[in-house]
């Protein structure tokens, strides 16, 4: 078989999601959804966190109603006024910045020590398995509640919370893909060449490992925007300061049961709309990229 | 075998070994033990009090040893919030939470399998295509918004269920259950949901794809050439095959139950561990913390064991490959 060069993998994983009309639809839903998080400040129409653009007496308004400078609230205000449009697309942005960068992180780390494992073997490979065992058994809630209790919160803790129940996916992944990998003639060649063992790594195993890498990925940029919103929501994730959607729900969850139901319904299909979307994206990316299933 | 369960025995110890010194390197080297064991009105006398009898003096390595000592008796110390000893406060608490994530994990099972059957029968059909993207759907949508969306459609605008508390509770045969009274039933009846949500998802997949695996297989050829009806090549044959794996991924999932019940005890005002310990962080009552964390780790730690070990009991290749 001859090695995917990564351009031409990722022209497939393109081909491939938008062959299928609901993964296309999907792959655009999050294109928009980016692009409305990178634009928010431009896109929205007021600062929710200027105080001096935000109106107490506009709290509380239902969806379409005009406030007192008459202006429109599409999706209504929350307690204090503050347009619901707003703060979501900002809540957007932060949900989403978090949720990547932990992905991101969780790759990196996961990546490299799967790579490690499955070069070294033995007992290296014995005590990275062992670990990656460990983690895979306990749920995600627990192990971040745990590191949030242990390290304190904030915005760094929550993202090094997520990145330290992650990792172990990539690496199990990577690691199995690479041992098959690292059996091949190329490595091997690349050993008689005499090539240092990071460049083997990166350079040579890496590139034929991406094609399960790129699945995880998505699939776990998801699993972190739902874990960030489940933290924050439940009050030991991201600070208020940096009002996340999940924190935007949360707010909304005080005002729900006298009826008032715009506070977390709207934030909340948002962020139901994003995840649903990506693992969309990623379940077909599986399908498009799993060699077993393709041949 | 043997070997094998001591072995999987002495990891799990190393295991529950580990998450204590990552606890005790928080909570007592981190912080501050007595910014962290002490309510914030305590006087000077307290504090030293407290600092001489935890030992505080003396170095780390000793004070670990203390902790560990006294973690293994079940001292944990005594909440503020109740003034109890820790430990106790949790072990009040756990039927619920355990009533709780069984009632989901039955829900999960009696829907999930008969929707995972039936997809994995027609595979690329509208009826898999259906319910395999209902199941993304399931495991994306936010355990806590979903539950907020139960409270929201059943309780506020139907008014069919009340959403908060567990309501009144029956003794059966010596246990307080909620089974016992319709008023019970009433109030766990949408936590349940909630929490069973998230894990039909799975149900679903595991039994998809058990049915695609095992449906090419010889003996349900040969079955078909017997004559048999298909139902019961479905429900006898395939069945039996397809039940290991769910009924191990089953007996692991049944902790993160457990831990998830976090979320759906805050939304729904259950009374059980996962509400306690979130009300407990944010009242800063370490001692329930600390309990709450190793009391559930040691749990989880017991199920994988069982789990581990009961699989290597029902499938040969298992033990062989870990021997």
């Amino acid at each position: 078989m001859i090695a995917l060069a990564p351009q031409g993998l990722l022209a497939r994983s393109i081909r491939g999601v938008v062959a299928s009309p609901k993964a296309a639809l999907a792959l655009a839903i999050c294109l928009l959804l980016v692009l409305a998080a990178i634009f928010a400040p431009i896109l929205a129409p007021q600062n929710p966190y200027d105080l001096m653009q935000i109106d107490l007496f506009d709290g509380k308004l239902p969806p379409l109603s005009r406030g007192y400078n008459g202006q429109l609230y599409l999706l209504g205000t929350d307690t204090q006024g503050r347009d619901m449009l707003s703060a979501m697309l900002y809540g957007l942005r932060t949900s989403l910045a978090v949720g990547v960068t932990a992905g991101v992180l969780a790759l990196a780390v996961g990546t490299s020590l799967g790579l490690l494992a499955a070069y070294a073997g033995g007992r290296v490979d014995a005590t990275i398995m062992r670990f990656v065992d460990l983690m895979l058994g306990f749920p995600t809630i627990l192990v971040a509640l745990m590191i949030l209790v242990v390290f304190g919160q904030g915005t760094g803790k929550v993202i090094l919370a997520l990145v330290f129940v992650q990792w172990a996916y990539f690496a199990r992944a990577v690691r199995a893909t690479a041992m098959v990998e690292a059996a091949k003639d190329y490595v091997e060649a690349a050993r008689c060449l005499g090539l240092s063992s990071p460049r083997i790594l990166f350079g040579h195993l890496l590139p034929n490992c991406l094609p399960p890498l790129i699945v995880i990925g998505t699939i776990q940029v998801a699993n972190a925007i739902a874990a960030e919103a489940t933290l924050s929501f439940l009050g030991i994730g991201l600070p208020i300061t940096e009002p996340s959607l999940g924190l935007l729900i949360a707010n909304g969850y005080q005002v729900l049961l006298a009826g008032t139901y715009w506070m977390s319904v709207y934030p909340g299909l948002l962020l139901l709309v994003l995840v649903f979307a990506i693992n969309i994206v990623g379940d077909r990316l599986r399908i498009v990229l799993n060699p077993r299933l393709s041949q | 075998m043997t070997a094998f369960v001591i072995r999987r025995i002495f990891q799990a110890a190393l295991v529950l070994l580990a998450t204590a010194v990552i606890v005790f390197i928080g909570v007592y080297a981190i912080g501050d033990p007595l910014e962290i064991l002490l309510p914030g009105d305590a006087t000077m006398a307290e504090r030293e009090a407290v600092a001489q009898s935890l030992g505080l003096d003396k170095p780390l390595p000793v004070q670990f040893f203390t902790f560990l000592g006294n973690a293994v008796q079940g001292d944990f110390g005594r909440s503020f919030v109740y003034n109890r000893p820790a430990v106790d406060v949790i072990l009040e608490r756990l039927p619920a939470t355990l009533e709780l994530a069984f009632t989901a994990l039955m829900i999960s099972l009696i829907l999930g399998i008969p929707l995972g059957l039936w997809a994995g029968t027609k595979p690329q059909s509208g009826v898999d295509e259906t319910i395999m993207t209902g199941s993304i759907l399931g495991f994306s949508m936010p355990n806590f918004w979903q539950g907020m969306m139960l409270i929201m459609v059943f309780s506020v605008a139907l008014g069919w269920l009340p959403s908060t508390g567990r309501g009144e509770t029956g003794t059966v045969l010596g246990m307080r259950t909620s089974f016992a009274t319709w008023d019970g039933v009433a109030h766990l009846i949408l936590p349940a949901t909630n929490l069973a949500l998230g894990q039909l998802a799975l149900v679903i997949r595991l039994t998809r794809t058990g049915v695609q695996e095992t449906m090419p297989l010889d003996f349900v050829k040969f079955a078909r050439a017997r004559g048999l009806s298909e139902t019961r090549i479905l429900l006898v044959h395939v069945m039996k095959n397809i039940l290991i794996p769910i009924v191990t991924v089953i007996g692991v999932e049944f902790g993160s139950l457990i831990a998830f019940a976090v979320v759906t005890e805050t939304i729904f005002a259950w009374p059980g561990v996962g509400k306690l310990i979130i009300d407990s962080i944010g009242a800063l009552d370490r001692p329930i913390v600390v309990a709450y964390i190793l009391v559930i780790v040691a749990m989880f730690i017991v199920i994988n064991l069982i789990v581990d070990v009961l699989y290597s009991l029902l499938d040969p290749r298992v033990r062989a490959r870990a021997a």
